[in-house]
């Protein structure tokens, strides 16, 4: 399965994304400039983390109308794999891929620390090779990472099972004290209508290998690889 | 067009901070009366900041070199050879005036000067540490100052992406009006690709890159180089305004352009700015420079020379480029959106000629410049220290409730956890981190080796205060021995040393003898000190802050697989201490928080011990035999233990006997160094014994792990028992209270 990692000026999980590509996943994996029109032979787009553009005006605001993301939005109606972390998530809602907003922390503070995520929906290629209700443990790194909708647009993504992963607490339980940054209905990521673009606030890339942060970013690593490898349908659509 | 200029006069001089000792020698070294944009360049260059003119003659006795060193003091950072291939580069700096008069960005640029002091010799930040003290956090204005600087700290270091991973932050009244805000940064670098700060080939031509030019900070240095009244934050247009997200793109552009092979030399703009640049890198190479200052890029308008020249706006460097590759390091600047412009030119002989507009306005020996004058002022002890030092602190009450004073010293602001300030800051981004804040020293591996580097920073100032020989050494002790706690052998150090005026003896005594102290310890330890930073004048109104020398340590462990961290891994796991019983209360922690006094003599140092508990500890996590190990620091062998039992992911009890006769608080608390907690499984507690027996040093098993109490039993006949929980939310609120 082969990989592309958008760096914008101010991208900094780039490095990180890319690492856990190569030499954990083993898997082929090249850096894609956000100039480029032309996202060339890839599977699946990865928007890393990171202060994009300074994150001016809005985080997110201004990646979210470079060209590139043109050219992730054709590749996503094509049914290409879009998988957007933390600045990623941002970018994605600021490009209208996903909708709501992403809003300055609760607190007012920057926020690096563990979380617990629930796992609402199984149903997309990046959860596939969880369970429902399953339980992974993921660093955040975020000032702005809570999670925003009018009335309607949470009742819809509600209605369609588009709440991936919610903050909750270690046994899966998702309360208030849970929630590091405020985000509505707990809500950690959310996936398009057609489930191939994933939006999420944590940091997968940092918990892909036991002697840094656990293995459970892996384990949505490992479902996107073997979803392609038993059936196509998510790169044939 | 010409700009009208201020005469140049004895009184003008004095106020940009020269003495009339200094303008007479610029008139003698250039054999006429300076223009104005000359007296600019001699009042930042021999500024304190920049010249180091008062501590020279002591930083001469510290030791730079060791097989490792790759390059020691006089760059822009130290470098270490770490094996297979890899250096590592560090360096500590203190920006505690600009934090003090508007700590956000004071504390900011702080993080973003010592970011480039690194990724200028090609080098690329894998962690920043952070050593600040404040005053008392009961005072609204301290707080302001707290929270001020940490998230100046988290802005900058979070949106350029280079994680926070260690530092500490302790609180004393003497800090109230002089915060200090220390900043250590450590990168990777190919050990055949370090750059250096010089200004090599004649006719080579000189590039200005990154950020824009404007009013910001001019004179920082010189700023930085007087003591403040009460009128301080008149000052606060000195202070530099960050970009973080520049500083960013300039990393990558800078690292990019040196892997072309276009860029010869490169030196950051920090200090003196422009003015810095063109005479410390002509310096090193024995050249000169000629620079025309209409071509650097400017954000305000009608900029004179003099503002030119000494701006310290951020994000900005200094490169020359091999002749004929100008388009290679252009091109590389453009794709990152910055600014590149060639605005001089190496030359042979060694002055610096500047010119605006195409009109000469400074032509100075460089030789002039870079050595500035030097000091050997008077040093005096303190007539009153030695009574302080002969205050026994055992005449004063012994407490009751030896469980309760625990409590109230874990609670108190400086051991607390500082949870609430590390959480805002990126602890993670690179995925290097294998041990991040809140063990001894926090854990980087070397991606593409079996290595990784352990890091810490330290500095008591109370018992600098105390014994500034002593205690600076100690504070040497207390690093190394956190780095090699982690299972780390340290090879290097950096020191930021803050101190009042270096004018007054008093002052300027405490830093010689901590000068010795820390030449001392480095000697025995092996560990050479690769570059560091002097920060004068930290006095508001007449009242100095402790002497407070920080150093940060870096070390190499040889199996990433073998570490330890200081917390308990699980229940009945035999404990022991090592290291000699010799500890004290004078000017410990137990004694400032509870009876408010720094006073009383510092327990004994041995630094041969001391080699040798460091390199037991060692021999003891490579064997795999310690499943923890912390350090007896701050609160004594007490607090140690409570720690160990409280800050891992599951708390662990621990049921322990001491074998030392004394009063009961001078056993739990008192503060001796060389004295370590280790942990061990007790089916290997034999081969345990036998390491320690090799290792020739004072040991012995005090107890086990288990159970949801801290139970410490001593000879002398005192008891303490408390529950876990109640040192748990003591230690989790001590600090954080104040700042909700």
């Amino acid at each position: 399965m082969k990989f592309g990692v958008v760096v914008f000026p101010g991208t900094w999980s780039d490095c990180d994304f890319h690492h856990v590509v190569s030499e954990v996943l083993h898997q082929p994996v090249k850096y894609v400039w956000h100039r480029e029109r032309d996202l060339g032979d890839v599977d699946c787009i990865i928007l890393p983390g990171g202060f994009s553009y300074g994150d001016y005006l809005r985080a997110g605001a201004v990646a979210g109308r470079s060209p590139v993301v043109d050219a992730i939005r054709d590749f996503a109606a094509k049914g290409g794999l879009v998988l957007g972390s933390c600045n990623g998530f941002q970018i994605l809602c600021e490009a209208g891929m996903l909708p709501g907003a992403l809003q300055r922390n609760e607190c007012l503070q920057y926020r690096c620390q563990s979380t617990h995520l629930v796992v609402d929906n199984v149903e997309t290629p990046f959860t596939r090779g969880l369970r429902a209700g399953q339980v992974l443990t993921m660093p955040i790194s975020h000032g702005e990472g809570k999670y925003y909708a009018d009335a309607p647009t949470l009742a819809q993504l509600r209605a369609g099972k588009r709440i991936v992963f919610r903050y909750a607490t270690p046994e899966g339980e998702v309360t208030r004290a849970a929630n590091p940054n405020g985000s509505l209905e707990n809500i950690a990521g959310i996936v398009n209508e057609a489930g191939n673009v994933l939006g999420m606030m944590p940091h997968p890339e940092r918990a892909a290998e036991t002697v840094v942060g656990g293995t459970d970013g892996l384990l949505m690593f490992q479902s996107l690889l073997g979803s392609l490898v038993e059936d196509g349908t998510f790169l044939k659509r | 067009m010409p700009v009208a200029e201020p005469k140049v006069t004895l009184d003008l001089a004095r106020g940009l901070g020269l003495t009339a000792d200094e303008y007479d020698r610029i008139f003698k070294q250039l054999g006429r009366e300076p223009s104005y944009t000359e007296l600019g360049l001699f009042s930042a260059l021999w500024s304190e900041h920049c010249a180091y003119k008062h501590s020279r003659v002591f930083l001469k006795r510290l030791p730079t070199t060791g097989v490792r060193v790759l390059q020691g003091p006089g760059e822009n950072a130290g470098a270490i050879d770490i094996g297979d291939g890899w250096a590592v580069v560090f360096k500590m700096e203190s920006h505690n005036h600009p934090s003090f008069i508007e700590p956000f960005q004071g504390a900011a640029t702080g993080v973003g000067g010592i970011l480039r002091d690194i990724f200028t010799m090609g080098a690329r930040p894998i962690a920043i540490l952070d050593s600040l003290r404040f005053g008392d956090p009961t005072d609204p204005k301290v707080r302001h100052l707290v929270a001020g600087v940490v998230s100046g700290i988290s802005w900058y270091g979070n949106c350029f992406g280079c994680p926070t991973v260690g530092g500490e932050i302790a609180f004393a009244p003497e800090y109230t009006g002089n915060p200090l805000v220390n900043v250590m940064c450590v990168g990777l670098v190919r050990a055949d690709k370090i750059f250096r700060g010089r200004a090599e080939g004649v006719g080579n031509p000189v590039f200005y890159v990154g950020n824009k030019t404007g009013r910001d900070g001019i004179h920082g240095a010189t700023m930085a180089s007087a003591t403040f009244d009460d009128k301080a934050h008149e000052q606060r247009p000195t202070v530099q305004v960050g970009d973080p997200f520049t500083e960013k793109l300039l990393l990558e552009a800078c690292l990019e352009a040196m892997a072309t092979g276009a860029v010869l030399g490169i030196q950051d703009m920090g200090a003196a700015g422009l003015a810095c640049c063109t005479s410390e890198m002509p310096a090193r190479s024995g050249t000169g420079m000629e620079v025309e200052l209409s071509a650097v890029p400017q954000r305000e308008e009608a900029m004179t020379p003099y503002e030119l020249l000494l701006s310290e706006s951020q994000e900005r460097m200094l490169l020359v480029a091999a002749r004929g590759r100008e388009d290679d390091v252009r091109r590389v600047f453009a794709k990152w959106e910055l600014d590149a412009v060639q605005v001089g030119t190496v030359i042979r002989d060694p002055e610096l000629i500047v010119r605006h507009q195409g009109r000469e306005v400074a032509r100075v020996p460089i030789d002039a410049l870079a050595e500035g004058p030097r000091y050997e002022k008077p040093i005096a002890e303190p007539a009153w220290l030695a009574d302080r030092r002969a205050f026994d602190p055992l005449t004063l009450p012994e407490p009751s409730d030896l469980g309760a004073a625990l409590v109230a010293l874990i609670g108190s602001p400086t051991l607390a956890s500082k949870e609430w300030a590390f959480r805002q800051y990126d602890q993670q981004v690179g995925i290097n981190s294998l041990v991040t804040p809140g063990s001894d020293a926090a854990v980087l591996r070397v991606k593409g080796t079996r290595r990784a580097l352990a890091v810490a920073t330290d500095g008591n100032a109370r018992q600098v205060f105390i014994d500034p020989r002593r205690g600076a050494a100690m504070a040497v002790c207390e690093a190394t021995r956190n780095v090699s706690c982690a299972g780390a052998l340290p090879v290097g150090l950096t020191d930021c040393l803050n101190f009042g005026s270096p004018e007054r003896p008093e002052i300027l005594w405490q830093f010689a003898e901590a000068v010795d102290g820390i030449a001392d310890a480095c000697r025995a330890l092996q560990v050479p000190v690769v570059g560091g930073n002097v920060s004068f004048y930290n006095e508001t109104s007449g009242q100095a802050v402790l002497p407070t020398p920080v150093v940060g340590v870096v070390g190499v462990l040889e199996d990433a697989s073998r570490l330890a961290t200081q917390w308990f891994k699980d229940q009945g796991h035999r404990i022991a201490l090592l290291g000699p019983d010799d500890v004290s209360l004078g000017a410990s922690e137990y004694v400032w928080t509870r009876h408010g006094k720094l006073a009383g003599a510092l327990a004994p140092l041995d630094l041969g011990t001391e080699r040798r508990v460091q390199a037991a500890v060692r021999a003891a996590v490579a064997a795999g035999l310690a499943t923890a190990a912390h350090d007896c620091a701050e609160g004594g062998l007490a607090v140690a233990l409570a720690e160990s039992c409280i800050t891992g992911p599951a708390s662990i009890g621990a049921d322990v006997s001491v074998e030392a006769q004394g009063r009961g608080d001078l056993v739990l608390f008192g503060e001796g160094p060389s004295r370590v907690v280790v942990a061990v499984e007790p089916p290997r507690a034999r081969e345990f014994e036998a390491l320690m027996a090799e290792s020739a040093i004072p040991w012995r098993w005090i107890g086990t792990t288990g159970g949801d109490r801290l139970v410490i039993r001593t000879s002398g006949g005192a008891v303490v028992s408390v529950g876990l929980g109640e040192i748990d939310s003591a230690w989790r609120s001590g600090f954080e209270r104040h700042m909700a």
